[in-house]
């Protein structure tokens, strides 16, 4: 064997780069995903359907139902301005039982009576029974009669402290839409990142292409890398299309505008690569391309259904919160409301972000053990 | 052979699949320049023995040396200067065929234009089509295509022309005559005698993870000849491939 002409040809070979290794797959994948009907629909048909659909329900924004106790006072300015709230729909002329029984399921959310003071100042008490079964919204309309009361109180010149304190905080209008597109936004990441990276994974490895792949000089890690930057690159560009439409089509609220938007990515990225990691267990799980749907849906269905997409948890039975908030997808949904509506920053959802976290660190633990390569 | 300079020496290679024994004690070497046929029945083995070569299995035991590299020392080093046509390999989805031949470059860390390599192959009016969409000859060009990319030393082609047409057949003969005359040592798996005798310059025959028989194809027939051999059926001057080609022409169809 001639050594020395070894040792040169080895010099004479470029040196081989990891990162245009990982950016040459990113950009396959990512071409790739593009062209791949289902991650389309996934990522952005559905939640889009659903927003439409919740965006042109009921014009798009929350009403309350307020039911007005039968022996109220009818002739009041609170009242009058009530009626003009258009968030508020008042229920006027149901006796107390029927009444009770539709706060009980939640079908009113809040009961109302105001009586007049017979002492003059205040002029009248105005008496709310907010009920558990609808805690979001008598949340709202607990924020619309403090800037009503505010109002009125500094309208009447006269000191007319009443039951409510004046508040400094202005009622946001908290439209539909608020609640549901965080929602569908958690949701495409959800499916994104389990059914993608499931099949993905499980094809790339079914049909040799990983086989062929490490007949290169790439790295295992710079195969998964690649892929994790395509799907990421990929479900923001759809989390941003949808909180583009949600804002402009529909006014999703987004109270720090820009800084919201990314904000609400960073969550996103995070939500992401935890449900990659369920996304690589799958791959490792299945036997067949036939049992990665099935899989992914025992992950995904459930937290598609209590994790609050389509419904605050509150509204569940108490036997069954404990599961919702068990779940990953409900601290997701959590943060991004509260960034969106609430105008919180990162650090305000820690606690949430902490809990992705640990699910991050629980699944990763097990995709370590059950992703297959060949 | 003119040249006898060993690429690839494999000595005394074992591979154990828990109680089977897929390859028990092979040894042969390859040299520089030639294409070496591993030729023998399914489940003899040939597979196994190319799929270590390449770094792509591990070995029970044995030494396998390529270029000078070790495959236990220096995988990454063997892994730049081969071609690896796997059989049965798929590509990356819903990609097309030069985006395809984007992705390898990068993953070899090579600067081709895809093009060309698809001139190489004579693919170059298939540049937007995906892999799924080509017919079983265009497909096994195209995996040559990948195995190309990197200028390798050695391409290693495992089974290429199992499925295809008689023309697709012969014209996949001439690329591969033709890979080897621009100085590419070729391992080639087959089970068409025909495709050996025509294409190898040397062959080795596999049997039960062992190597029962290595010369030139000249050479092993001219032993069975000697050794008393003879064709029941007297040979005559065509035979029935010869007839096909006629009748259906020379050019491959797609």
């Amino acid at each position: 064997m001639d050594h020395q002409h070894k040792v040169s040809t080895q010099n004479s070979v470029p040196s081989y780069s990891n990162t245009k290794a990982t950016l040459a797959l990113a950009k396959a994948s990512f071409r790739s995903i593009l062209r791949s009907p289902s991650a389309v629909v996934f990522t952005l048909a559905f939640p889009l359907i659903f927003i439409l659909v919740f965006g042109f329900l009921g014009g798009g924004r929350t009403k309350i139902d307020v039911a007005l106790a039968p022996n109220s006072d009818l002739q009041n300015p609170i009242l009058a301005q009530l009626e003009k709230a258009e968030i508020i729909k008042l229920i006027k002329n149901k006796d107390t039982s029927d009444i009770n029984k539709n706060l009980e399921k939640g079908t009113y959310d809040a009961l109302i009576s105001i009586e007049k003071n017979p002492n003059g100042v205040p002029a009248y008490f105005t008496h709310v029974k907010y009920t558990s079964a609808s805690l979001d919204k008598g949340n709202i309309l607990r924020s619309v009669l403090n800037e009503l009361s505010y109002n009125l109180n500094t309208q009447n010149l006269k000191p007319t402290v009443t039951e409510i304190k004046a508040s400094t905080m202005t009622g946001r209008l908290y439209r539909q839409i608020d609640f549901i597109l965080p929602g569908q936004l958690g949701f495409s990441l959800l499916s994104t990142g389990v059914f993608g990276t499931a099949f993905v994974f499980f094809s790339l490895r079914q049909n040799l292409v990983i086989k062929r792949f490490f007949a290169t000089p790439v790295k295992r890690s710079s195969i998964v890398l690649g892929e994790a930057i395509a799907r990421i690159s990929f479900a923001l560009l759809g989390a941003l299309i949808i909180i583009l439409i949600g804002h402009f089509g529909f006014k999703f609220t987004l109270v720090h505008g820009v800084v919201t938007v990314l904000n609400m990515l960073i969550l996103a990225t995070m939500g992401l690569i935890v449900f990659m990691g369920f996304g690589f267990v799958v791959s490792g799980l299945a036997k067949s391309e036939s049992t990665i749907p099935p899989i992914s849906n025992i992950i995904t269905l459930p937290q598609f259904l209590l994790s609050g997409t389509f419904f605050s948890i509150e509204n569940f039975p108490l036997w069954l919160q404990p599961i919702s908030k068990a779940l990953p997808l409900t601290y997701l949904n959590d943060a991004m409301r509260k960034v969106a509506f609430e105008g919180a920053g990162l650090w305000d959802v820690k606690h949430q972000l902490l809990i992705i976290l640990i699910w991050g660190i629980g699944i990763y633990a097990v995709a370590i053990k059950t992703f297959k390569w060949e | 052979m003119e040249n006898r300079n060993a690429i690839i020496s494999v000595k005394n290679l074992i591979k154990n699949y828990n109680d089977f024994e897929a390859v028990r004690g092979l040894s042969f070497e390859v040299y520089e320049g030639e294409i070496f046929g591993l030729l023998g029945p399914n489940g003899a083995g040939k597979t196994t023995t190319l799929e270590i070569i390449e770094t792509l299995r591990e070995k029970t035991s044995g030494e396998v040396v390529v270029n000078g590299f070790s495959i236990d020392k220096n995988p990454i080093n063997i892994k730049r200067i081969i071609g690896v046509q796997l059989q049965a390999a798929g590509y990356y989805p819903n990609l097309n065929l030069t985006e395809l031949l984007e992705l390898f470059s990068g993953l070899y860390g090579v600067n081709i234009k895809p093009m060309d390599m698809l001139a190489k192959v004579n693919l170059q009016d298939k540049a937007k089509a995906k892999y799924k969409e080509l017919s079983g000859g265009q497909k096994q060009r195209f995996s040559i295509a990948t195995t190309l990319i990197n200028s390798p030393k050695i391409i290693f082609l495992d089974e290429p022309t199992t499925g295809l047409d008689p023309q697709a057949r012969r014209n996949l003969w001439d690329l591969i005559i033709d890979i080897r005359n621009q100085g590419t040592t070729v391992v080639i798996t087959t089970h068409y005698m025909d495709e050996a005798e025509q294409l190898c310059d040397r062959v080795a025959f596999v049997e039960s993870g062992k190597i029962i028989a290595l010369d030139t194809p000249d050479k092993l027939i001219d032993d069975l000849v000697d050794s008393g051999f003879e064709r029941k059926k007297v040979v005559k001057k065509a035979n029935l491939e010869d007839v096909f080609i006629h009748l259906t022409g020379q050019e491959w169809r797609e």
